[in-house]
């Protein structure tokens, strides 16, 4: 019993220096926003001014809003596509399908860059603009087969009777699918919309690959200033990102205690 | 009226399951969007690049159409041989920490109650939802040889001359484990999660001490997650050259890096084609050996 | 004879190599209550699917009220479903549950809502309108799923094995409020059961199937008293099966040989039974009986393996020569065989039933509605 306790005191202590490894470069990144130093890369001193500057940056405002731009054209075609490609191959046995349905995994079985160049390759000999289109395109590609996996896997845990039953009450097939089958597998909609949206701001290989001349998004902006070290500017910024991000999981997880504590009461009263 | 033997056999020849015009119709819209994509943005860019591996290369980048197995071949000279085999020994030391670093936390995490563990999980993840990029950097104001590690280490006396530990292997590979660590922790989590506490139980019940049991029922039973962690190390980790430009400083190159060359600094098409395709094929053969041991393919997305 | 209101006429439906249901032709009449009975895997299923649209069959025509339905969605045919997991919306309330079809008809707020209060009456369920189906019992989310289905008000409803889940006592009490249920709205229910006890309290008729075919389709007593088929006879209830040969026929009897002796059968002139056919004689436990002294017309005979006391019934089982158990159920207790005696078995003439097979039942059903024509094919 004594062995027992020992180990799981050592497998905390270990929990807690690998989330102290997770966390200690978002710290640094946190501290250095307010670095006096713009090579930033030694701590001289505290300042707020970045956070000024980078109010009134409008380059960097510029790429900030081109990165979600980018982000939700790309949520938006990776959902509406992947979520119907998941609903329309549910039940598809033919052959050729089965061909589209494995090629849907190839973008994240192979490496990113092996996309990027074949991609890359294609727009050119086609003669598609690279541009902002040209990496919605590859976004999409990339981001397709989470929404498709995380929506088939809601499919496949929904009992087809219930869409059947709707078929039987008289509703066509396009009701079926707005007021059955879509609030069904709602939740996986949703996290495979995150899921792509999350990939998309964060995308660096495709998107430098496809994009133009005047476009820049926050991955490539960082990644060419890296050389010169990354100005606390965009350590702010990233800063600011990540507060909301935070900000966002600790409502989520306030909201998800409350209501089930509400559950509970209900329980008690029923 | 009974059919006669040929009119069933005609019906079974049809074989399909019957449906009717509007389901046919339905489906056919529902599925056609990913069917244009994944033709046009999937399979016909991966049949250039194969295609274009076979090719030549003209004088200033310009492709010429005439096949020839040179690429291939040149892959086999040293200079890139080299590149390759880094590429692999980086990755393949990425990997075996990230999964024995890893595992344990994806044990504790599957031990815990089903609330703590997806805080922890988005805990997890958190860091990398915000910028990959700039929370890596904050691993050269770490690492250099002014950054807060040698700083430190020097000021308390353990050492007098700062220690090398940024652009080299070593912060390439702490740099890979950071970025791809919380990805192979989620499919180990969850064949921890699935595992029968049962079979567990059972072996320590036959006498099996903790560590016998680990490696007799715990381990075999987990191995699907566990290779689907390896894969989705391996796989970004091989291409991922943001890492070793970022810590490694140019000192070392991935297949990534090289291929990337290929289409910035070189302009060599065919050659970056052929390097593509070899290290798609490298992939292609893990994830065969992963779903002919049983492995889904659906857990290299969630 | 009534309106036949489903129609069936030479319905195939294969899967694959799989043939799962084989030129099925049924009529259902209008008000009836019809059980498909199987083992699990025969094809009602399947069957019942088929009629409610989920399943289109391979060849055969399918026809409800006269019109005909087997291309047509599930929402253009005018009948509706019980599923066999109840299969309700779990993102609604119960309410919303029973509505969701007259809401899809566009039906007028006032109107929907005094017919869903209707319904919910129906079920009992008044008051419950507000719960979540996560809050309800199996007992109450099957209420919701007949409230749901008739709603509609169906000429058929389809009830795809509704009691399957539920435990035996609240089956039980589920079967008499469903019949209650079909006499007072007085539509049509076509049941599927694997259960032969629910079949025989619940129909008005059965359709025994066996393998994708209707081995019999006839009312529980015609059923159980006068078995069309080996199948049958052995599906519902306990039976005793004589395989024999015909020896002679005289008029409506005829002699059968088995190995084990010969006995005297009543025979119906319409099967046209000749000597030498091979046929089975059926006799239900109730209805075989002994004597310690052989009876005219019988020699078969058997050695009394053990009796066994069932409350005031008494199961005998008799050993024949060639290893074959009779069983005999008897309520009298005067006049029994001791363990080990030797006995005679004989029966009354008309109880015991000559099967002779391949005088399947096909067309049988068919002759007895009208409307249904089986010549009309696409």
């Amino acid at each position: 019993m004594k062995r027992k306790r020992v180990l799981s005191i050592i497998q905390k202590i270990y929990v807690v220096l690998l989330f102290v490894f997770f966390y200690a470069p978002v710290a640094v990144m946190i501290v250095f926003s307010f670095n006096t130093s713009k090579a930033n890369v030694v701590w001289q001193g505290f300042t707020t001014r970045w956070y000024g500057e980078l109010m009134s940056d409008s380059e960097l405002w510029e790429i900030f809003g081109m990165t979600i731009l980018i982000a939700i054209l790309t949520t938006i075609f990776a959902t509406l596509i992947g979520t119907m490609g998941a609903i329309g191959f549910k039940k598809e046995k033919r052959k050729w399908a089965k061909l589209i349905t494995n090629s849907v995994y190839f973008p994240i079985i192979i490496p990113e860059i092996v996309l990027a160049v074949s991609l890359f390759m294609i727009f050119n000999t086609t003669g598609v603009a690279l541009g902002v289109l040209a990496i919605v395109i590859g976004n999409t590609t990339i981001c397709l087969p989470y929404v498709y996996i995380t929506v088939k896997s809601r499919l496949v845990g929904m009992d087809p009777s219930i869409e059947e039953a709707s078929l039987d009450l008289g509703a066509d097939r396009i009701y079926t699918l707005f007021h059955i089958t879509i609030p069904q597998i709602l939740p996986g909609i949703l996290s495979g919309a995150f899921m792509a949206f999350s990939l998309a701001l964060d995308e660096l290989i495709i998107t430098s690959f496809l994009a133009d001349a005047g476009t820049t998004t926050l991955p490539m902006k960082v990644y060419s200033s890296m050389k010169k070290g990354i100005s606390p500017e965009i350590n702010a910024l990233t800063t600011i990102i990540f507060s909301v991000s935070a900000a966002g999981v600790i409502i989520y997880l306030v909201a998800d205690v409350i209501k089930s504590h509400k559950k509970l009461f209900r329980r008690h009263h029923s | 009226m009974k059919k006669s033997s040929e009119e069933l056999k005609a019906l079974k020849k049809k074989g399909r399951i019957m449906k009717s015009k509007r389901e046919r119709l339905t489906t056919f819209v529902m599925q056609a969007p990913l069917t244009i994509w994944t033709v046009l943005f999937v399979l016909a860019p991966f049949c250039l690049l194969a295609f274009m591996s076979f090719m030549t290369k003209g004088p200033l980048g310009i492709i010429q159409y005439t096949p020839t197995l040179a690429n291939y071949k040149e892959i086999f000279n040293p200079v890139y041989a080299d590149v390759i085999e880094q590429s692999l020994v980086i990755a393949g030391w990425t990997t075996a920490l990230t999964i024995l670093l890893g595992y344990p936390l994806a044990n504790f995490i599957a031990k815990v109650k089903s609330k703590t563990a997806s805080l922890l999980t988005i805990l997890l993840m958190l860091p990398l939802w915000v910028s990959g990029l700039v929370v890596l950097y904050s691993f050269v104001i770490i690492l250099n040889n002014s950054g807060l590690i040698n700083t430190f280490l020097q000021n308390i006396g353990v050492l007098s001359e700062p220690l090398q530990l940024l652009y080299n292997n070593f912060a390439i590979i702490v740099g890979m484990i950071y970025m791809f660590l919380p990805f192979a922790v989620l499919p180990m989590y969850s064949s921890i999660e699935k595992l029968d506490r049962g079979l567990i139980e059972a072996s320590k019940d036959l006498g099996a001490g903790p560590i016998k049991t680990f490696f007799n029922v715990t381990l075999p039973l987990t191995s699907p997650g566990i290779f689907a962690a390896i894969i989705l190390t391996f796989i970004p980790c091989i291409g991922y050259y943001m890492v070793t430009d970022m810590l490694g400083g140019g000192t070392s190159l991935m297949i990534g890096n090289l291929i990337y060359r290929q289409f910035t600094i070189s302009r060599d098409w065919p050659f970056g084609a052929a390097l593509s395709m070899v290290l798609a094929l490298i992939i292609f053969l893990m994830v065969v050996i992963y779903t002919k041991l049983g492995g889904d393919l659906d857990d290299l997305g969630a | 004879m009534s309106k036949a209101i489903v129609s069936m006429m030479n319905v195939d439906k294969i899967y694959g190599e799989n043939h799962v249901v084989k030129n099925m032709n049924m009529n259902i009449a209008e008000g009836e209550f019809l059980t498909l009975l199987g083992p699990s895997g025969c094809g009602k299923t399947t069957t019942l699917r088929m009629i409610s649209g989920f399943e289109l069959p391979s060849s055969g025509t399918i026809k409800v009220q006269g019109e005909r339905v087997e291309k047509k969605e599930p929402y253009q045919r005018d009948v509706n479903t019980v599923f066999q997991n109840y299969a309700l919306f779990p993102n609604m309330n119960v309410y919303d549950n029973i509505a969701y079809g007259l809401k899809v008809k566009k039906v007028p707020k006032a109107e929907l809502h005094e017919r869903v209060m209707e319904a919910l009456k129906m079920v009992q369920l008044e008051g419950f309108e507000k719960r979540r189906i996560t809050q309800m019992s199996g007992g109450q989310k099957q209420r919701v799923a007949i409230a749901r289905a008739i709603i509609n008000r169906p000429k058929v409803l389809l009830l795809d094995e509704p009691l399957g889940a539920l435990d035996l006592k609240l089956r039980k009490q589920m079967q008499i409020e469903l019949k209650r249920l079909q006499k007072k709205l007085g539509i049509t229910f076509v049941y599927v059961t694997h259960d032969q006890e629910e079949a025989l309290t619940m129909s008005d008729r059965i359709a025994i199937i066996n393998q994708g075919r209707i081995e019999q389709l006839a009312t529980p007593r015609e059923i159980y008293e006068n078995p069309k088929t080996r199948f049958v006879a052995g599906f519902i209830g306990e039976i005793n099966l004589l395989e024999s040969m015909v020896l002679s026929v005289d008029g409506d009897t005829a002699v059968v040989g088995t190995e084990v002796g010969k006995a005297t059968v009543k025979i119906d002139p319409k099967k046209k039974i000749k000597a030498t056919d091979g046929v089975a004689v059926s006799i239900r436990p109730e209805n075989m009986k002994f004597s310690k002294k052989p009876v005219e017309g019988f020699s078969i005979k058997g050695v009394v393996k053990e009796k066994i006391f069932v409350g005031n019934l008494i199961k005998m089982m008799v050993d024949l020569n060639d290893g074959t158990e009779i069983k005999i159920n008897r309520f009298d207790t005067s006049d029994l065989a001791e363990d080990g005696e030797l006995v005679y078995l004989y029966w009354d003439l008309d109880k015991g039933v000559v099967i002779k097979e391949k005088n399947l039942v096909d067309t049988d059903s068919v002759r007895d509605i009208e409307g249904g024509d089986p010549d009309e094919e696409e």
